[in-house]
Parts: structure tokens; sequence; C-alpha cells
């Protein structure tokens, strides 16, 4: 065992640090989470554009789309190094983590060398159209229909919880193209231009007070034949590519942890005594410390099997779980270490840390697949269990029973 | 990068998982419980022929001279298999305080006997009904002879030798006592998990010899126990896969309302939180291993960390397996019970979980992280 790297990675990583140390500065402290800023999206784009001319957008594309065709380990040692910096990530990883791999897999040449380098360079946004109104954890109950007509499909619906719509060029689309047959087999897989006439984008004010999801809506939107990735009645098992790289792009939760905590806890009053001295908190942060290096060694351990060659083992799908419930932890142990004041909002950047995380980690227990969808799929893929029993199965989709909502 | 296991090494696990398997230790672990005896001489026999007692003893003391890393693979099958045997009292705790504190002279005498399994030994600390502490240990030594009472000792009856925490004028003393003596009176005492006996030792002007510093005891042992923590992380480790199989394999067989029972959610997420748990524990005992096997000063970290993980682990893993087996799972003659009592043995000796994470935030305050 050791945590040194072999002599190439060492010189890769040696690369990334020198490019890193003269195009940003390294963090701080704490890092403020600007995501629907609109400054934050050029900032965001300038760093993206700064990345892709100097060959680090995309490491482990193929050269004809801007990448390197970089290893998976060079990948993590990269974002390893990238991570240091106080740099505005977090608006391309949709379009870069789902929705290029599908467009990489399903695409034409002409089309992967139309669309992948704007991608890459951060020119041109993408966003992911699947979960509908009726339609979240069951994601292919949805209902939205596509309508063939000549070489063009007409598209009608809505969908819901659409990350970085308002500011997205490009989206990819899974719809109902016929509710005669059961519902897996139903469905169809496009990408769509999303200045189209006929699309609506409207903003979801959420929980934080800000709008990072939207709802969709599609009235009458034409979408050419050409644009559509797989076969007609393919949609599921593109979908399906496009999720699984969403929970190597979710990942982990950002925001306060246990270092957090801990620094939070020897300042604190805590009636009269330092809050670090109270049991119960010296446990709780014992807990969250457990979790996050438990979650940080899986990660080396990951990494070591792909530094071997080898395919990692599913250790990784347990990262959201854990880390989403303990941001909820975490910023209600520092709301609740203020007392009454724990309400008031303030310029104090650690106690708006606490309250970012206690107000945004409701939404990371859900978003790419909920606590409950997750742990189904560590029963199920991992230790091998049977799926439940389900009420829609062998069902055409139109006469799957359905709720008001 | 290379948090993992050298071939080797995985080799030697796949070895001792076989021979553990082959041997029957678990319906071995039954027995004992069975017949109410402390432990299974045989394969404790079968173990020391195997080489296992010295793996860490150097070869000119005919030992296997390998690190700590193998330990930590063996550790992880004895966990998986309830191993009847006083491995973690002599290997562990003893050996490791021998090799670590022994002098050049006890050493030359004491290590190729545990080799060879002529000495098996253990570690006596607990004297009350609470955790011991620096400031409550009353057993004394005077001109090196020792008076007073251990209880909850370990494998004590197997144990040909043990190291006593004790008070001394200077402080607190380890010091090594010879069973035979016979100043002792060594009693088993009835507990929750038969198959690895506790006993209580009462010295009464026993001879010893001092081990390590005179005075520095409490910090010796404390150093011994972080390394150990690390070993018995791995235990815990092997035991919690072995509930989350035992629970996998029932729910997948066992039906109600015609479907398998592992088909319904509420029985699917509490095996997933227990895979989220093995996998902490798992990936925490790995870098503590690292840190044990290369002397990293972050060991009392990393160790409390696999340690508090793995306690919780084993813990959630042996109750929820019982839940899973339903009445079954309340049964004598379900194995499911074994594990149940295991996880207790395993998480109190050495200390308890709230001590642990004591430990665990006491050593961050020290290490900083901030």
């Amino acid at each position: 065992m050791d945590f040194k790297d072999n002599q190439e990675q060492a010189n890769f990583r040696k690369k990334c640090r020198e490019w890193l140390e003269k195009n940003a500065k390294p963090k701080t402290g704490v890092e403020k989470n600007e995501f629907a800023n609109i400054n934050y999206l050029q900032a965001a784009k300038d760093w993206q554009k700064k990345k892709y001319d100097a060959g680090w957008a995309m490491l482990h594309w193929p050269k004809e789309y801007g990448g390197i065709a970089a290893s998976a380990i060079e990948r993590i040692i990269w974002s390893e190094e990238e991570s240091k910096f106080d740099v505005p990530r977090g608006i391309f990883e949709i379009g870069l983590g789902m929705c290029g791999p599908v467009m990489m897999e399903y695409a034409s040449e002409n089309q992967k060398a139309r669309y992948l380098p704007p991608m890459a360079e951060g020119k041109e946004i993408w966003c992911q159209l699947f979960s509908e109104p009726s339609a979240g954890s069951d994601v292919a109950g949805l209902r939205s229909k596509a309508v063939q007509d000549g070489d063009n499909w007409i598209i009608n619906g809505q969908k819901v919880w659409t990350s970085g719509a308002h500011f997205s060029d490009y989206g990819i689309l899974v719809v109902r193209h016929d509710a005669n047959l059961e519902k897996h087999k139903g469905m169809t897989f496009f990408f769509i231009d999303m200045k189209s006439p006929g699309i609506e984008v409207k903003p979801i004010k959420q929980i934080t007070g800000g709008s990072s999801f939207n709802e969709v809506y599609f009235n009458d939107v034409v979408v050419p034949d050409s644009q559509r990735l797989g076969e007609i009645g393919d949609g599921w098992k593109v979908a399906i590519t496009t999720l699984m790289n969403e929970r190597l792009a979710v990942g982990d939760a950002n925001g306060a942890d246990v270092e957090d905590a801990f620094r939070w806890a020897k300042g604190q009053d805590d009636l009269g005594e330092p809050l670090i001295n109270n049991k119960s908190v010296r446990s709780s942060i014992a807990d969250w410390y457990c979790e996050a290096n438990g979650l940080k060694n899986t990660k080396l351990r990951t990494m070591s099997a792909l530094s071997k060659g080898e395919t990692p083992g599913p250790e990784a799908s347990i990262t959201k779980i854990v880390s989403a419930n303990k941001l909820q932890d975490i910023g209600n142990f520092g709301m609740d270490s203020l007392d009454m004041s724990g309400m008031l909002k303030t310029d104090d950047p650690e106690i708006q840390s606490f309250q970012n995380a206690w107000l945004g980690a409701p939404g990371l227990r859900i978003a790419g697949g909920t606590d409950e969808i997750l742990k189904n799929i560590i029963a199920e893929r991992v230790l091998g269990l049977p799926q439940d029993a389900r009420a829609d199965k062998g069902l055409p989709y139109k006469d799957i029973p359905t709720g008001n909502a | 990068m290379n948090l993992d296991f050298s071939d080797d090494q995985k080799f030697l696990q796949n070895e001792a998982r076989k021979f553990l398997e082959k041997e029957e230790s678990i319906k071995r672990n039954r027995e004992i419980l069975d017949e109410s005896s402390s432990l299974d001489v045989d394969l404790w026999r079968k173990i020391v022929a195997l080489g296992w007692t010295g793996i860490r003893i150097p070869e000119n003391f005919d030992g296997l001279g390998l690190g700590h890393l193998e330990l930590c693979v063996i550790a992880e099958e004895l966990g998986r298999f309830l191993a009847p045997v006083p491995y973690s009292s002599s290997v562990y705790l003893f050996t490791e305080a021998v090799i670590k504190y022994g002098s050049e002279e006890l050493k030359k005498d004491i290590l190729p006997k545990l080799v060879s399994g002529e000495i098996v030994g253990t570690l006596a600390v607990t004297e009350d009904f609470m955790a011991p502490s620096s400031s409550n240990i009353k057993t004394e030594v005077l001109n090196n002879k020792i008076t007073g009472k251990k209880i909850a000792v370990p494998d004590a009856g197997i144990a040909t030798h043990s190291i006593i925490v004790c008070k001394s004028s200077n402080g607190i003393d380890l010091r090594l006592i010879d069973h035979k003596d016979k100043s002792l009176n060594i009693l088993k005492q009835d507990t929750v998990d038969g198959s690895r006996g506790h006993f209580c030792v009462e010295l009464e002007n026993t001879p010893s010899i001092l081990v390590g510093e005179e005075g520095n005891g409490w910090d010796l042992y404390e150093s011994i126990i972080n390394q150990a923590a690390v070993l018995f992380s791995f235990e815990q480790v092997g035991g919690s896969q072995a509930t989350l199989d035992m629970a996998v394999n029932y729910a997948k067989e066992r039906y109600a309302f015609g479907k398998p029972i592992g088909s319904f959610q509420g029985v699917k997420h509490k095996l997933a939180d227990m895979y989220v748990a093995i996998t902490l524990a798992k990936s925490n005992s790995y870098y503590a291993a690292w840190a044990l096997s290369s002397e990293s000063s972050d060991l009392p970290v990393a160790a409390a960390t696999a340690r508090v993980s793995a306690t919780k682990a084993f813990q959630l893993c042996s109750k929820e397996n019982i839940q899973t087996h339903g009445g079954n799972g309340f049964t004598w003659e379900y194995d499911c019970h074994l594990f149940y009592k295991r996880s207790k043995l395993l998480s109190l000796n050495i200390g308890s979980l709230s001590n642990w994470k004591e430990k665990l935030v006491s050593s961050l305050e020290k290490s900083n992280i901030n």
C-alpha cells in the first residue's frame, strides 16, 4: 500500500499544477456557490474556454473533439488538482457528463464533429430533459409525446427539474412515441435545439429562494428525424446510458463538511463552554469524520483499481447517499448551535454555509436519484436482490393506472 | 496510488478463508456455546501450525517476519468465520506489546514460544464495572510483585502469560506475568458471548517483569490498542460482510405474500444501509492498515476512524441480520445470534464505541486538522 503516484502520474500531476498555478488562484477557504448568478455563468464559460484552448477541458475525449484521450486516472488527477483552485465549475457538468457521452455513442459522425467541440469549449451549453411532473423516480412513466410527421417529429408535453434549461443551447430529450406499447418500449430519444419555436422555459423557485431548475413546455415543437439518437423505441436504452453517467456526474454533495463543523465547534460558545466540549457534538463530529473519510478512502480504493488497469467495484455507488445526508446533518448542527439566532440571515460566511447546507441538502437527496432509488439500485445491482413486483408490468402504457398528479 | 493489498496478501487471505471454511469455524463456535467451553483448542493448534501466531515475529525468533498488512487480511477472515480462538488477545495485543516494548532478553525468551504455541498471551486491564482509565487502576506493583484483581480478561483460561496494566510508584506500568505462578487465581466468568471466554484474574504478590518504560505504561497501553484497533476493525469488517451475505441469501430465498422478501423495499433499504456501512468501514480500515504498516503519525486518527466505523458497521449488520431473518433469527438454531454476540464482544474489547469516538475527536484536536 502507498499513496504515491507512479512516475507517469506524477509527471502528469505536475503538468496540471503548473498550468493551474499560472491560470487560476488557489482556494482560500469558504468559497461562494453562485450557480444561478449570470456573471458566474460568463466566468464559467471563460474558464471552460481557457481550459479548452490549453487542452484541459475534456481530457478523456478523443483528440478530434477537443480531448487528449487521457486515462481515467489522469482525469481524476486533473480533477483533484483543479478542485484545489477557486474556479467556476458546475455549469457544464450535465452537458459534459451526461449529454456528451450519449452524443458520443449515438450521434452521426457529422453531428459529433458539429456539436462536441463547442460543448467541450463551453460555447454551447446542454441540458437534460427527462423528468416530468408525473414521472420522477419512475422516469419511464413519462407522458410527453412525439408524433412522426414525414422527416420530422412533433413534440408536445412538459418536462421539469431541468437544470440550466434557461441558459442552455441544446438538450437531450426522451419522449413517448407510442402509448400502445409497454412503457419501456414506447419511448424514443432526441437531441433538440432549445431555441426551437414552441419551447417555453419557466424557472422554478426552490426552497433556497434560488432558481437553478426549470419547467420546460413543448408546444408543437418540430424536431428533425436526423436528431433522433438510437432507433425508434430505443429511448429507454439510450436514457439508461445517460443515467449511468449521471450517477458519476452527481457524486459528492459539495458544501459544509466535518472540517467546517469542527472549526466552528472550537470557536462557538455553548452555555459558557466551547461547543467542542459538548459530548453530543463530539459524538456527531466523530460520525461525520468517519463518513467523510470513508468516502475519501473509498475513492482512493477506486483510484487504486483504475491505476492498476482494473475495473473498480461498485463502492462508489454509496457516495451521494452518504454525502447528501451528512451535509443536511452538518447544516442542521451549525444552525442548532446558534440557538434562536440561527434563523437570521447574515454576512458571516460560516453561518451562511450551514444555512445553505441545510436548505440545499433536501434537493441533493432527491436530484440524480433519490436516496430510496439509490438504495434500490445498491440492493438490486450490487447485492443481487430481486426487483419489487410492479403493477405496470406488461401493460400497454395507456392502460397503466395513474394518480391525480 | 495503491490503497489495496498485494497479490501475495490476497493469496494469504484466500488461503485463510479456505482453511476456516473447511474447518467449519462457525460450527465450532456453536459447539463451544453448547458445551459451555471457552474456546476451540483444536482449531487454535491448527492455526499455530499454519504459522499465523508468528506472522509479525522476526525470522531470527522463528517467526515469518511479515508485516501488519498480512495480519489485517487474516483478521478479516477470523472475523468472517467467528473463529473461537484467542488470536486477538495473543497476537494483536500480547505479541505486539512484546515486539514493541519487550527487552531483547524477553523477546528471545518469549517470541519463539509464541510462534510454537507454547506461550499464549493476553492483556489484562479492566478491574470494575466501568471503563478502565489511568486514574482508576488499583492493581498495584511493589518490588516487582503485583497484587489486585482484573476482570473480563479475554482468553485468560488458555493463556500462559498476561500483560497486566498496574499502578506503580511512578504511574502506570505494563508488567508480564506467568500464569504458572501459584499466587494466581484464574476464574471463568459467565459472559454474553461464551465463544471467547472471559476470566477474573486475582493476583497476590505475583512476580512480574516490567515491559517498556516504568511509569509510562498507560501511554504504552494506548499505543498498543491503537495498533490493535486496526486489526479489530478488520475482524469487524469480516463479520459485517458475513452477516450481510447471510441476510441477502435469506432475503432471496424466504417468500412472503408470494414474493421473495428481498423484493420489498423495507428489506432492500435495510440491506443497502448495511452495504453502505460496510463500505465506509472497509475503506477506513484499508487506510488505517496503511497508517499502521507505514508507521504513519496519522495512526491514532486513522485507527480510531477505522475502529468507530467498523464497530458501527458490525453492530448494524448483526442486528439487522436478525431482523431480516424474522423469528428464525431469534432462535438458538440459526447462526444470527453468534454474530450478534461476537459483534458486541469485538466492540467492547479494547474499549467501547463512545470511548473510541472520544479518542477520535481528541486525536483530531491534537493533530489540529484545521
